[in-house]
């Protein structure tokens, strides 16, 4: 039997010498190293979280120290071993009167500040600025409502190569908390965030704001945050939303104003140059190219990079009938989804350029070649049939 | 005693050749056409082990793939079937049944009954079980594997799944039916067939937890069947129950899911607290204390847990009325929680204690159990709730209360109640090492994960950051010990029922008290065919 002890001991140890070696630091705005507490939070609501933690924390141990020093005290001193005796006593009306009435002041005297902070945390009336946040599998849409960023709309998605997911490079810095791009706001500013989903439940969290609102596909919820101090806050998805769930992170830039107003500005001028027109005809080469960018962003967590999908869970393009087939049931489908399948509708997500690219691309990728029927599409056929 | 008891006495002889009289079955027959209450408390008892076994190694399948950061072993989509099904599993395929087994063996013959009142629906609710078993493991071999949506089945999710998800749903409205069956057969014997003399407030606590438990296994479990019946409808019929495009609300199936699953919780604790009611003063040598009180306290619970399901739901986005309320009525379920624990302490205390594995394992439910209480307490707050929802403190915290409470408890029950079951006493030294291992890997798997969960790591994650790799590798060795020191309960128990250890007594416990010990070890096939007399 000892030999046992000693060679679960063994292999404990030389596991956590392989953890110790691995040199990560903490991540700003992220989680730290072995972090044992919430977040401190840059919003007064986190803070507040914290406090009341502390103080659950403090009475709670109080009492479990209380009760478990009775508990163990009488295994010590009243044990058969030692000769003690059994009393008979089997009721006591007073001490049970007070062990009920006791637990429900201290219940009560908790409830109270508890209180007050969920008033706050529900109070969404007048934000300096409203952000409509759309979840989708597997990835974060952002669109500001009003302010100067009005109409500013972009999708967010994990910036993680699926190299370092893989273990085929060393991981980085930020791993699995980075996205291409940021939601970013100012500071010292309510920021009411409004929710929804495009497919199924999401949950938009950022710790260090005390921030976690479901994303209800069809319906609107909202939350707010002030955020006290300029820097990057990071946070992930908290509900079970399928495959790619652990992918799809919350990355929040908080600036000064003077920034905030400069990249706003930035923005507006980068909409401008971006904005297709749909009424454009396109070459097969430039679809094509500018599709396989969509696809990449878009499509390839189901359909995979080689177009084979995951047998069983999401179907190859490679190949397919409707790939190859006209191209109405492939646009029907794209703009409007397959309605009890993960395949989402892409109308909201992309514009008519978009999803002719993307279209024409899975026609002429992998073995699909261009050989089926209509192998370009154009962005008008996708207005056409919004 | 009738001439059957007499005839199953004396000791040394095997389970299943003893039983030469006419009317009991032998071989095949008397387990699949099984009407006593006491094979088929077997029956349950091996099935649930068997899931327990089922359900554990997809945790260490989990805990493999958490080992370090990345995706080595497992594909995310393959994953999530594993935390969902155990999930399923354990809930429904372990805890429960194993309760069921308890319920089985042991009220009959502490309130002095002859058998379950419906010994045909008894037989009938097992057999169902291995039939859901065999439908939901196979699920994983079916186009697109198993359900992947959670044990929840939160629904627009599962409306995505493949034929897996119509296996699991078809699974749970079988084993639901199961326990609806089992839950009546508990209700009408407790209620009609005590021996003369046992009034309520005489029987043991736990006959009075399974009586309240099964009150509201026969209130609930329809709900669940409504809930996961309006999936299938919606996946397969047309219906938009789910699907706000259709008129539906995916939030009206968390409500409908938790209004069964808060109770549900309970379910799965009630008879814990009556097995530790059981062990507590029998090794204190000391009656329980605030009998009364248990049997209030334990009503008092069962009829909260049905007014605070939506504190599962505060991330939802509820209005502040409705946040403020299902707060308050969450944190109200400690003061009687409280009590039991209260109580528990004042039967040990100025006992006579002796520390056997039972007592172990009900001493090490009361530490353990609390500490998930007071998570529960804390998370009942919902400011700390909305920061912690999701993420591995409430993983922390649900098994702190599944594992360290009702697991720990069934163990504890187990070792107290195997030397009647099979005329032996367990190995005392394995049971002690089997507690002792248990209650440090317990603690070295789940205790991290209060850590991991307030730094922000989500749950059901295949993967996370780098910097919350120490605590995941610590709880992935923890996990490992945990699991495979559950074979030692298994070998020890084996053994009793290979005939092998001390004979055990008719009442081999000095302090125990009840019916169960009026009968020898191990207790004959039929018993208390002539009602006993209770002063």
């Amino acid at each position: 039997m000892k030999k046992w002890w000693r060679g679960i001991l063994g292999a404990c140890a030389l596991l956590f010498s392989c953890a110790v070696r691995a040199q990560v630091q903490d991540m700003p705005g992220g989680p730290r190293v072995n972090q044992l507490n919430l977040h401190e939070g840059v919003t007064q609501i986190a803070q507040d979280v914290m406090w009341l933690h502390w103080m659950l924390l403090i009475i709670c141990g109080v009492i479990f120290i209380g009760v478990f020093g009775v508990m163990f005290y009488s295994m010590w001193a009243h044990r058969k071993s030692r000769g003690h005796q059994a009393s008979t006593f089997h009721e006591h009306l007073g001490v049970e009167v007070a062990w009920t009435v006791i637990p429900f002041i201290i219940v009560i005297a908790m409830a109270l500040p508890a209180t007050k902070t969920v008033v706050a945390m529900k109070d969404t009336s007048s934000p300096d600025l409203t952000v409509k946040v759309t979840g989708y599998q597997w990835k974060w849409g952002y669109e500001y409502l009003d302010g100067p960023a009005k109409g500013v709309k972009f999708l967010s998605t994990l910036s993680t190569p699926r190299a370092q997911i893989d273990g085929r490079e060393p991981k980085g810095e930020f791993y699995l908390m980075e996205t291409d791009n940021h939601l970013v706001v100012p500071v010292d500013k309510k920021v009411r965030i409004v929710l929804t989903a495009g497919d199924v439940i999401h949950s938009w969290m950022v710790p260090d704001f005390g921030v976690k609102q479901d994303a209800i596909p069809g319906f609107l919820r909202d939350t707010w945050f002030r955020a006290q101090k300029p820097g990057i806050y990071r946070g992930q998805c908290a509900e079970l939303c399928g495959k790619d769930h652990a992918f799809m992170p919350i990355v929040v830039e908080v600036l000064p104003q003077d920034k905030y107003d400069a990249w706003v500005q930035d923005q507006q001028k980068k909409m401008a140059a971006n904005a297709d027109d749909p009424n454009k005809e396109w070459t097969k080469d430039e679809l094509i190219a500018r599709g396989e960018k969509v696809f990449a962003a878009n499509c390839v967590a189901c359909h995979q990079a080689n177009g084979k999908g995951v047998p069983g869970s999401f179907p190859a393009l490679d190949g397919d009938k409707t790939v190859l087939g006209p191209k109405d049931a492939q646009l029907e489908t794209v703009l409007h989804g397959r309605p009890g399948t993960a395949m989402a509708a892409f109308a909201g997500q992309l514009n008519d350029v978009e999803i002719a690219s993307v279209i024409t691309y899975t026609r002429h990728a992998w073995s699909n070649a261009g050989k089926g029927q209509d192998p370009v599409v154009q962005p008008k056929d996708s207005v056409a049939k919004r | 005693m009738s001439s059957v008891t007499v005839d199953h006495v004396s000791p040394g002889q095997h389970g299943h050749d003893d039983h030469h009289h006419h009317a009991i079955p032998t071989g095949w027959r008397r387990w699949l056409f099984a009407t006593n209450h006491k094979d088929i408390g077997t029956m349950y008892l091996i099935f649930a082990f068997v899931m327990l076994l089922e359900g554990g190694t997809l945790a260490l399948l989990l805990r493999t793939e958490l080992f370090e950061p990345g995706v080595q072993f497992f594909q995310p989509e393959l994953f999530n079937q594993f935390t969902t099904m155990h999930g399923l599993i354990m809930i429904f395929g372990a805890i429960m049944p194993s309760f069921v087994g308890f319920a089985n063996w042991m009220i009959p013959m502490q309130i002095g009954a002859s058998d379950m009142a419906f010994a045909r629906m008894n037989n009938f609710s097992f057999w169902l079980l291995p039939v859901a078993a065999i439908m939901l493991t196979s699920s994983f071999f079916v186009p697109g594997g198993a359900t992947a949506a959670g044990w929840t089945l939160y629904a627009p999710l599962s409306a995505q799944m493949g034929p897996g998800m119509d296996l699991a749903i078809f699974a749970v409205h079988i084993m639901g039916a199961s326990s609806i069956m089992g839950a009546i057969n508990v209700i009408v014997t407790i209620l009609n067939m005590r021996a003369p003399g046992m009034t309520l407030m005489k029987m043991p606590m736990f006959c009075w937890t399974w009586l309240i438990t099964a009150f509201l296994l026969i209130a609930v479990m329809p709900v669940l069947a409504a809930a996961i019946t309006m999936v299938l409808t919606d996946r397969h019929f047309g219906t938009g129950f789910f699907n706000a495009a259709m008129g539906g609300d995916p939030v009206l199936y968390q409500h409908v899911f938790w209004f069964f699953g808060h109770p549900e919780v309970y379910i799965m604790i009630l008879p814990a607290f009556g097995i530790v009611s059981a062990i507590v003063p029998a090794f204190a040598r000391k009656r329980l204390f605030g009998y009364a009180s248990m049997v209030y306290a334990t009503s008092a619970i069962a009829v909260l847990s049905f007014i605070v399901w939506a504190h599962h739901m505060f991330a939802t986005g509820m209005p502040v009325t409705g946040q403020l309320y299902f707060m308050y009525a969450t944190m109200l379920i400690s003061i009687p929680t409280g009590v039991k624990v209260f109580n528990w302490v004042a039967t040990m205390w100025r006992g006579s204690m002796t520390f056997e594995t039972p007592m172990l394992f009900a001493i090490g439910f009361i530490f353990v159990f609390t500490m998930g209480g007071f998570t529960g307490l804390i998370l009942a707050v919902a400011p700390i709730d909305i920061q912690v929802h999701d993420t591995y403190y409430v993983v922390a915290h649900f098994h702190y209360v599944l594992v360290a409470g009702s697991l720990f408890a069934l163990f504890g029950g187990a070792y107290y109640w195997v030397p009647k079951w099979t005329g032996r006493m367990y190995n005392e030294k394995l049971g002690k090492l089997h507690f002792w291992f248990t209650m440090i890997s317990f603690n070295v798997t789940f205790f991290p994960m209060h850590f991991l969960g307030l730094a922000g790591m989500p749950r059901r994650y295949v993967d996370y950051a780098a910097q919350f790799t120490t605590f995941h590798q610590v709880a992935t060795i923890g996990a490992f010990w945990f699991g495979l020191s559950q074979l030692i309960f298994l070998y020890a128990i084996v053994n009793c029922y290979r005939g092998k250890g001390e004979v055990a007594a008719a009442k081999p416990w000095e302090g125990a008290e009840g019916l169960e010990w009026t009968v020898p070890s191990p207790a004959p096939f039929h018993t208390f065919e002539t009602p006993p007399e209770v002063k």
